[in-house]
């Protein structure tokens, strides 16, 4: 139980930080934002059916905006060296990885939530009946991207062009997974039986689950100088 | 006592004896004591670079030790591998007993670390971090020992605001409540006096001297000689990975201890 008390310190360390800088929230949104607007203009949706390309866009909005929040996360760690405090305390430090992780979920579903309304109007697409199946696989594919994503921004947070080393280790390793949540949205935003994406929803909890146990376990190594 | 010169040891202790005298002939064989730092023959090597060469370095609870020395010495790399936030390559290292890597939260449970660097968030107020850090440690009445150590350090007047604020001095004090708050049996400062002017080192040594008291174990970093003796119990001068000189402060020359200083950095070539 004291773990989870530990995790969830972490956590609303880091929430607490945002709400005072915005710093990680802003930048997500507002390049999402920029993301569904600019294809927005660029594709003429009276020629191209919206449902042919929106489920690509929205994922593009959510992966190039997601990795923002990454770069930042443990740039903040850095900042007076707080990892170094941080790996010196007596917790565990899978507990590290599980809090910023965490941290980063949030940060990145509060700005899936404003974002996908944005999507829906900008795109001219109907969601209200898909709203639940459409939240859990988005909730999914995320998870899987911060499972990721948060291990890392851990290894490039001391690398000096970690702004562009993040993208080029986390891209090939998240292929799978962007596919199969893409896949899996257009399934839902055009109507067909969840038979049809039940596939690609076991790729994604399966590549949750094994990149979740991944990081968990070698977090502690990847940070240890 | 020259920690130094103790060789045999038993579980957890030291059974120690003077240098066998002409003949081979061992005096005083059954003396024991307990070191609360130990670590014997500690190397650390980064690729072809060794940082630590064969260290040896022993204290007894509430010693305090001054190490000197010059840039790429090794001293923080020492106080790293002390604090188990870096793996020797080699050699054993025990705090209190207890072998660094097999009880590793236990340890760091009782190390506290001040470092150039502050450990401290930007943009949370010293409240929210001396509370985010206590929660890390499980300190016991939270609420009141943040006060409590807050006011030892004299910041309760700028208990809320961000620490970004803060001067350089400011920080490095609070950076020592972070510290003390969970009550560490051992300090480790590395370098504490970087970038303060006088009058925050003045206070940051009337701090440290409070430090001393009780049968705390604290190891200091620094360039500083003067500041350095004044207020340890021994002293030590670490070379190229090495622990060159290691001295009780009682049978230290401090009006020739610089001369000696730079003898010793100048040998440069244990």
């Amino acid at each position: 139980m004291d773990y989870f008390k530990k995790v969830w310190a972490i956590v609303w360390k880091d929430i607490r930080a945002e709400i005072r800088t915005k710093e990680i929230f802003s930048s997500m949104f507002i390049f999402s934002l920029l993301v569904l607007v600019i294809f927005n203009f660029s594709i003429d949706l009276l020629e191209v059916n919206p449902l042919d390309i929106a489920q690509g866009v929205l994922w593009i909005a959510f992966t190039f905006s997601g990795i923002l929040g990454l770069n930042r996360s443990f740039l903040f760690e850095k900042e007076n060296d707080c990892l170094q405090g941080l790996m010196l305390t007596p917790i565990d430090r899978s507990a590290i990885y599980l809090g910023k992780m965490l941290g980063n979920l949030i940060f990145m579903l509060i700005m899936e939530a404003i974002a996908v309304p944005i999507f829906v109007v900008l795109f001219n697409i109907g969601i209200y009946d898909k709203i639940i199946s459409l939240a859990i696989v988005i909730f999914l594919g995320t998870l899987g991207f911060v499972t990721v994503g948060t291990l890392f921004s851990a290894m490039s947070v001391n690398i000096k062009a970690r702004e562009v080393m993040l993208p080029i280790l986390l891209f090939p390793i998240v292929v799978p997974l962007i596919i199969a949540s893409v896949k899996s949205t257009g399934a839902i935003l055009t109507g067909k039986p969840f038979d049809d994406i039940i596939s690609w929803l076991k790729l994604i909890a399966v590549f949750d689950v094994v990149f979740l146990v991944v990081s968990f376990l070698s977090f502690e190594y990847i940070i240890e100088e | 006592m020259n920690s130094l010169s103790h060789k045999w040891r038993g579980d957890n202790e030291w059974i120690y004896y003077s240098p066998p005298i002409e003949g081979g002939e061992i005096r005083n064989v059954d003396f024991r004591m307990n070191y609360i730092i130990d670590c014997e023959k500690v190397s650390k090597s980064y690729g072809n670079i060794s940082a630590l060469r064969d260290v040896s370095l022993k204290l007894e609870k509430g010693s305090f030790l001054a190490i000197f020395g010059p840039n790429g010495a090794g001293k923080t790399t020492l106080l790293k591998i002390l604090s188990n936030l870096v793996k020797p390559t080699s050699g054993v290292v025990k705090i209190n007993g207890m072998s660094l890597h097999d009880e590793d939260g236990e340890i760091r449970k009782n190390i506290g670390v001040v470092s150039h660097n502050s450990f401290l968030y930007n943009n949370l107020t010293p409240y929210e971090n001396l509370e985010f850090y206590g929660k890390m440690y499980d300190v016991p009445d939270l609420e009141k020992r943040i006060a409590e150590v807050i006011d030892e350090v004299g910041l309760t007047a700028r208990m809320h605001d961000p620490v970004r604020t803060f001067s350089r001095g400011m920080m490095q004090r609070l950076s020592i409540a972070r510290v003390l708050m969970p009550d560490p049996s051992i300090i480790y400062l590395d370098e504490p006096y970087t970038g303060l002017d006088q009058h925050a080192a003045m206070k940051l040594r009337d701090i440290l001297k409070n430090l001393k008291k009780g049968d705390r174990t604290i190891i200091m970093i620094t360039h500083n000689i003067e500041r350095g003796l004044e207020v340890c119990t021994h002293v030590a001068i670490q070379v190229m990975g090495k622990i060159a000189y290691m001295e009780e402060i009682e049978k230290v020359d401090r009006d020739n201890f610089e001369a000696k200083y730079f003898k010793t950095v100048g040998e440069g070539h244990y």
